[in-house]
């Protein structure tokens, strides 16, 4: 009977262990991100495994890149240092799986902007920082110029669980040619198997393409063909639930587009405190209360661009100074002949 | 049985705890989904997957439903399950054997293949059979035929399929092939239990399962011809083959590591098992006048089997569920195709996990059945 409860009590106690963790998790609070985020002390930012120009570490460790520059201007703003970010490499499986479970509070890693995935699986995409659209790679002596002289049979090695899966279904069926997909989890696979001949085409988004053209044994052997197949608008991903973080991380985005358009850049962000023009005014913190909304200092956008940059600087840094696409593309300003258009900061 | 309440409360309390606890993790779990606007259910198995496969046993491709594409990951798992035991059993059994050889040199080679393999990680050795293969052969054009119809290359085994006609006709003499084997090998015992006669039954066997089908050749309208594979050319430097029947590189290269790593656990199995027979055994099998062959069969084996069968199946279950990881190299089992992509394109995970952890505890728990059926067979049986 002492042996029985001696068991009993042990028992209890595993139990109550049990609830205790729990219990605290289920409370809601308003914007938990962000208090969570300041008492931490760092942003958690969730990348990729290594797509230069995007997100990418050096042997040191030091991320750079597009979409890691989004996480430092979240950082600047929250915690006034850009460089107080944590980031996660992710497969393109884990990603949203990380997010959801709260492992990460931004998702920045070349994610294309969906419905199925902004409505259904307590996702909020809150913005577009690339434009992007799947395009194939292949070998320059193959004799393929265009995707039209693709035949049946042909193999497509890419990445499993994007929307470069579906998007090469619904491309090569409504041309009508029967292929063989060859789908990894990492990227570093794809372009292995590409390499060594196993697929007469890599596909997948062409600034992706670009970046990884790089890593090949004979980056000159490989072109990209001027095709492209889909829209991928790529941007950051929030969890549902917390407006006011999402509306953080919205606005951080859109304060690094719109400083370019007024050309407010890092080196003379200071002095435009004294511009004639109110926007400027208002996006360096001279004038307005805009960062009150989210419970922060008025500094916010003057810290973002002053740590990382405008989007024309972070663009050039990362993306057309390190050769992946020089020219901008669809990714100029709406005002220089881009689609790069955003609401204005007042 | 004497059932006391002292000794049965703990359980009772136990199994509530265990209730209680999954309960609640279930509970905690589904208000946490709620809080973030994730809804739970299995409704998203109808819809359309919109994704292709690269290789599929049943008819598929991306207009087919969810619950279709699981089936495909589901098949394919169980084909590299299956022709990696059949490897691992062979190699296994060969290379146990050869372990206790007394020939020096094929001991040694046993024992270094055996502690060569098992000592490098799994995953190591499918990207090396993987990458290392693919890097190694050759491309479609440059490919020499082997035996002027096989085609190894970085695209896969081409090998001729079997065009058949009448194949039903085929596989029924088969069948009374097979039962007519099991007939005379019943009566055959009766006759050596009865009146100490024995019958050849080995080469009846082999006479019967060659001789009916053959007849259906003559007689039964059966014929079989090969389609072969022809090489075509798509542009410049991309080739393919038409006709015959490509086994792609992905499961070639699985097959092979699972196999080779398998066996030889399944050889230390073997070994320890045949070991585990004394030596007077076959000693006393000798003295009374039995033939190597029949002290092997008739004495060794039949004890041996008793100690090889239940380790032996742990390597099976190991084997089918180290298959999962196929995903590394694009091989489009139920990891890939199931909690891969269909995973990331519905978001389902805690639906697409479970389904998967069930099947795999399925075909794991069906195997064990089986296993411990043979076990509870060739076990001892007192009379």
């Amino acid at each position: 009977m002492f042996k029985l409860i001696k068991q009993l009590t042990s028992l209890a106690a595993v139990v109550a262990v049990l609830f205790a963790f729990t219990t605290e998790s289920m409370a809601a609070k308003k914007s938990k991100t962000l208090k969570n985020t300041q008492k931490k002390g760092f942003v958690r930012c969730g990348v990729s495994q290594g797509l230069p120009g995007f997100s990418n570490a050096d042997a040191a460790g030091n991320w750079t890149g597009v979409d890691v520059d989004v996480c430092r201007a979240v950082a600047a703003a929250v915690l006034g240092d850009a460089n107080k970010v944590k980031f996660t490499p992710l497969s393109a499986k884990e990603r949203f799986t990380a997010l959801t479970s709260g492992e990460i509070d931004i998702l920045s890693r070349n994610t294309t902007w969906t419905l199925s995935r902004d409505a259904d699986i307590g996702l909020t995409f809150v913005g577009v920082n690339f434009y992007d659209g799947q395009g194939f790679m292949v070998r320059k002596n193959s004799g393929y110029s265009s995707v039209n002289d693709f035949k049946n049979g042909i193999s497509a090695c890419t990445n499993l669980g994007t929307t470069t899966e579906l998007n090469m279904r619904d491309f090569f069926n409504s041309k009508g040619i029967s292929y063989e997909p060859v789908t990894f989890e990492k990227a570093d696979e794809v372009v292995a198997a590409y390499d060594a001949g196993r697929c007469d085409t890599y596909t997948t988004d062409k600034s992706g393409l670009a970046a990884q053209r790089i890593k090949l044994s004979a980056p000159d052997d490989h072109i990209v063909l001027p095709e492209t197949i889909s829209k991928e608008p790529l941007g950051p991903v929030v969890r549902q639930g917390d407006s006011v973080w999402e509306d953080i991380v919205r606005w951080s985005l859109n304060v690094m587009i719109e400083a370019e358009e007024y050309g407010v850049n890092s080196a003379n962000a200071d002095s435009m405190k004294t511009s004639d023009n109110p926007a400027v005014k208002r996006l360096v913190g001279a004038e307005g209360e805009l960062g009150a909304a989210f419970g922060l200092d008025n500094e916010w956008s003057l810290r973002i661009i002053k740590q990382v940059g405008n989007y024309g600087e972070s663009y050039k840094r990362n993306i057309a100074d390190t050769g992946i696409l020089p020219d901008r593309g669809p990714n100029e300003l709406w005002t220089k002949g881009g689609i790069l258009y955003v609401p204005p900061a007042r | 049985m004497n059932i006391r309440p002292n000794k049965i409360l703990p359980q009772i309390i136990a199994l509530l705890a265990v209730i209680l606890v999954f309960g609640f993790l279930t509970y905690n779990a589904q208000v946490n989904m709620d809080n973030r606007g994730i809804e739970f259910g299995f409704g998203f198995l109808t819809q359309e997957s919109s994704f292709d496969v690269q290789f599929s046993l049943i008819d598929y491709d991306g207009s087919h439903s969810y619950a279709r594409a699981y089936l495909v990951g589901l098949l394919n798992t169980l084909l590299v399950a299956f022709i990696g035991i059949i490897l691992s059993t062979i190699l296994g059994v060969i290379v146990g054997i050869a372990r206790l050889s007394p020939n020096y040199l094929i001991e040694r080679t046993a024992a270094w293949y055996v502690e060569f393999f098992r000592n490098i990680p799994l995953l190591l050795q499918i990207f090396f059979w993987y990458f290392a293969a693919l890097r190694a052969l050759p491309l479609p054009q440059d490919t020499e035929p082997m035996f002027g119809v096989f085609f190894l290359t970085i695209k896969g085994l081409f090998v001729p399929r079997f065009v058949w006609e009448n194949l039903d006709i085929f596989f029924y003499s088969i069948i009374a092939a097979i039962i007519s084997i099991i007939v005379i090998r019943n009566y055959a015992r009766k006759l050596q239990e009865n009146e100490g006669k024995q019958l050849p039954v080995f080469y009846i066997s082999i006479g019967l399962f060659i001789i009916l089908p053959l007849l259906t050749f003559l007689v039964g309208g059966v014929s079989l011809n090969f389609s072969i594979p022809e090489l075509e050319q798509m542009s410049n430097t991309s080739f393919k083959y038409k006709g015959g029947l490509g086994i792609p590189p992905e499961l070639i290269a699985l097959t092979l590591a699972l196999g080779l790593y398998t066996a030889t656990f399944i050889a230390e199995c073997v070994r320890a098992g045949i070991q585990g027979i004394s030596k007077g055994q076959k000693e006393a099998a000798a003295s009374i006048g039995l033939t190597p062959n029949q002290i092997l069969k008739l004495v060794i084996m039949p004890q041996a089997l008793r100690i090889i069968i239940p380790p032996t199946t742990n390597q099976y279950l190991n084997l089918t569920k180290n298959s999962s990881l196929a995903a590394a190299i694009a091989y489009p089992d139920l990891v890939l195709i199931f909690a891969g992509t269909a995973l990331m394109q519905t978001g389902r995970a805690i639906e697409i996990v479970s389904i998967t952890m069930l099947t795999y505890l399925s075909i794991s728990l069906s195997i064990s059945v089986l296993m411990n059926w043979y076990n509870k067979k060739i076990a001892i049986k007192e009379k």
